[in-house]
């Protein structure tokens, strides 16, 4: 504990990232060498996206003290809304194809599920109904909507702008770009760590010895690089490649060519909320708000905080959030279905759960909340990998999330 | 007290009901800079009613406050502190969640030019107000769930004077402390008060209400049995205002006195049901 109290290290995170660890050997021994490939990760971290942009909100409303049952049913909606605006709304407005029809139905997205959102979040905080009720009524109330929107037919295709937010080939950003992407965040990650260090010393108070520094830097830079190569190891189809080569004009050379799939959008997507949201829990009065009401909401609200807003806006990101999911959720099917997103409130509070977020308030981490869906995708795609029936996956992941969050308890008791 | 000077805070005439029931009924009491008055009664006698009511955590339903003569109206906690009016909760009504710097700034963080928060100034801040207060205090860091009963009464005192308070209200300040950090909050007092700041001190220990007050004024049933200087009355008389409501020759009877002109009040019998 002193070690990792010294170095400034969270002893949880590094907790997750052993058993992250643990859990991607184990299936890539079992498996006979497919699990670790750049193929699986790739897709792995394409289907982690949708929850784990989600699970960055429902965080912060496990940190207030609340929940939200509903953001399976409201992806479900926005979805079906989303898909209709795209397919048959804007086309007539704007032609097929419209080089803005993803941003506005992007945008519309996200607007529908704040303004979703909020209204859960004013009818908690203002008429002080329970948010288990709330949003319970909302699982009901949204999915049946989702079903309204188009009285259950299923809206095909989207945009091939939009697609590319769902990942696939067309959501594959490339080689270039993602060493590009990698450099910056480098360099983003430098300048950070360096500042808060001066901050610090400037005022006197202690920082990680320069050694210390230095090497959590070194691992952070060879993550970023490592990741960007293992990205970029994962060539396109052949049948694909050509067609991008033509597309180019490159000559289709003898042997085929190897081109990368490098990072795919929704990751991008994902880790950029998981960075906006660490911004706004950590630097913001927002965060700091959110989470002294979780801590105590009584001192909270006699400290001068409008607690009430504070909770409102909660559910409002919340909201958005979920409709940014509903852009990766739909744009990754190719379709708008009433039934998208059906369950994925239970995965959304599983990865903040099993990501260190206590139920009774006031502590949770938005890094651990997406460890936490990466671990829970890990388990099922490794477990189709396997060829594991699904109610015998669903068994096996009921089993991780209480044993996870019984670990947690133990170690908690532990630091008191 | 009253030579002429405008009070730094009176509360005039207040009430407020919660569901039929009146807990603090048409009461008035005043504040001098550098005076120290005690609110005493039993519990359930009102006395943390109005107190709310001045830091702004409940809105009165009737009555006006006065600061320096000039009437203001407190709503919310917010409007207390503007007001300069700062407290100090029994509960101590800290965040257990965030560390003492987090705390101490909830509410009025500082903020950098870019506008989020400035956690190494408020730190640095922090240290300084700490260090008067209780030299000992070194963990900065940690959540003050981690902390002992004497630092997290340290860390609520320096929230409440950090801020230049002219009035500061505190609600039964020793109760959770050993004899040792009581004497400091002892200290404390005679030094705020020395700064000529007001200070309201609710408690139930009347050896600590005359070691420390000015004067006292005693609550029953929601209502003021009456207002005396400590050098007036003595211990049993006050013991007397709290237990049976009777007013001292020494004291002023206020509406609540067994013997003041408020007994034959029509709401006498529904008050009382409600102890």
């Amino acid at each position: 504990m002193d070690f990792f109290r010294k170095f400034e290290i969270d002893p949880r995170l590094v907790g997750m990232l052993a058993a992250l660890a643990v859990i991607w050997t184990g299936f890539h021994l079992l498996s006979g060498g497919s699990f670790l490939t750049p193929r699986n990760l790739w897709n792995l971290s394409v289907q982690t996206s949708a929850i784990a942009v989600m699970a960055c909100g429902m965080v912060l409303i496990i940190v207030t003290r609340n929940i939200d049952l509903s953001v399976g049913s409201v992806l479900g909606v926005v979805g079906m809304l989303v898909g209709v605006i795209q397919a048959r709304w804007l086309p007539d407005l704007m032609g097929l194809e419209h080089p803005l029809t993803w941003l506005i139905s992007a945008l519309a997205a996200m607007a529908l599920g704040g303004v979703i959102g909020l209204f859960h979040g004013a009818l908690i905080a203002y008429l002080v109904i329970p948010s288990f009720i709330v949003t319970l009524g909302g699982l009901l109330v949204w999915r049946g909507a989702a079903w309204w929107v188009t009285t259950g037919q299923t809206v095909a295709p989207m945009d091939g702008r939009f697609r590319s937010l769902g990942g696939s080939v067309e959501g594959a950003i490339g080689a270039s770009a993602s060493w590009a992407l990698g450099a910056v965040a480098i360099v983003a990650i430098i300048t950070a760590m360096v500042m808060a260090r001066r901050r610090k010393l400037s005022f006197g108070f202690s920082a990680r010895p320069p050694a210390i520094e230095a090497a959590v830097i070194g691992v952070i830079v060879a993550s970023v690089i490592g990741v960007v190569m293992l990205f970029n190891a994962y060539p396109l189809p052949v049948g694909i490649a050509r067609r991008v080569a033509e597309a180019q004009g490159t000559p289709w050379p003898e042997g085929g060519l190897f081109i990368s799939h490098g990072f795919a959008v929704p990751m991008i997507i994902a880790v950029a909320t998981g960075i906006v949201m660490t911004f706004v829990a950590r630097r913001t009065t927002f965060g700091r708000y959110v989470f002294a009401i979780g801590g105590n909401p009584e001192a909270a609200q006699l400290s001068g905080v409008n607690t009430r807003r504070v909770l409102m806006l909660v559910y409002g990101v919340m909201g958005v959030l979920t409709g940014l999911a509903a852009c990766i959720t739909t744009a990754r099917l190719n379709a708008a279905t009433n039934s998208a997103g059906s369950l994925d409130e239970l995965y959304v509070i599983a990865a903040a759960v099993i990501g260190g977020t206590s139920l009774s308030g006031g502590v949770g981490t938005i890094i651990g909340a997406m460890l936490g869906a990466l671990i829970m995708q890990s388990l099922q795609s490794g477990m189709v990998l396997l060829g594991v029936d699904t109610p015998l996956q669903n068994i096996v992941v009921g089993i991780v999330l209480v044993v996870a969050v019984w670990l947690d308890t133990l170690y908690r008791k532990r630091l008191k | 007290m009253s030579d002429g000077k405008t009070p730094l805070v009176e509360m005039r005439n207040i009430s407020i009901a919660f569901g039929g029931i009146k807990a603090v009924e048409n009461v008035s009491v005043d504040l001098y800079p550098g005076e120290v008055v005690g609110l005493l009664g039993h519990n359930g006698a009102g006395k943390s009613t109005l107190i709310k009511i001045l830091s702004g955590a409940y809105p009165a339903d009737a009555g006006e406050i006065a600061i320096n003569g000039q009437i203001v109206a407190i709503r919310t906690p917010r409007d207390a502190k503007a007001n300069g009016i700062e407290t100090i909760y029994q509960s101590l009504a800290l965040a257990d969640n965030i560390d003492a710097a987090a705390n101490i700034y909830l509410g009025r963080e500082k903020l950098t030019p870019w506008g989020t928060l400035d956690d190494a100034a408020m730190e640095a801040e922090t240290r300084k107000a700490m260090a008067r207060l209780n030299p000992h205090f070194r963990r900065f860091k940690e959540p003050v769930s981690a902390l002992s009963g004497g630092q997290r009464q340290s860390v609520a005192i320096a929230r409440a004077i950090h801020f230049n308070a002219r009035v500061l209200i505190m609600d039964e300040p020793t109760a959770a402390l050993g004899p040792a950090e009581t004497a400091q909050v002892g200290e404390l007092i005679k030094q705020l008060k020395a700064d000529g700041i007001g200070i309201f001190l609710i408690s139930h220990d009347l050896h600590d209400v005359f070691d420390l007050a000015d004067r006292v004024v005693v609550m029953k049933n929601g209502r003021v049995v009456g207002t005396a200087a400590v050098s007036d009355v003595t211990q049993d008389e006050v013991l007397g205002m709290i237990i049976g409501g009777k007013c001292p020759p020494g004291a002023i009877p206020g509406p609540g006195s067994a013997t003041g002109s408020g007994a034959a009040s029509p709401n006498a019998a529904p008050t009382s049901l409600a102890l």
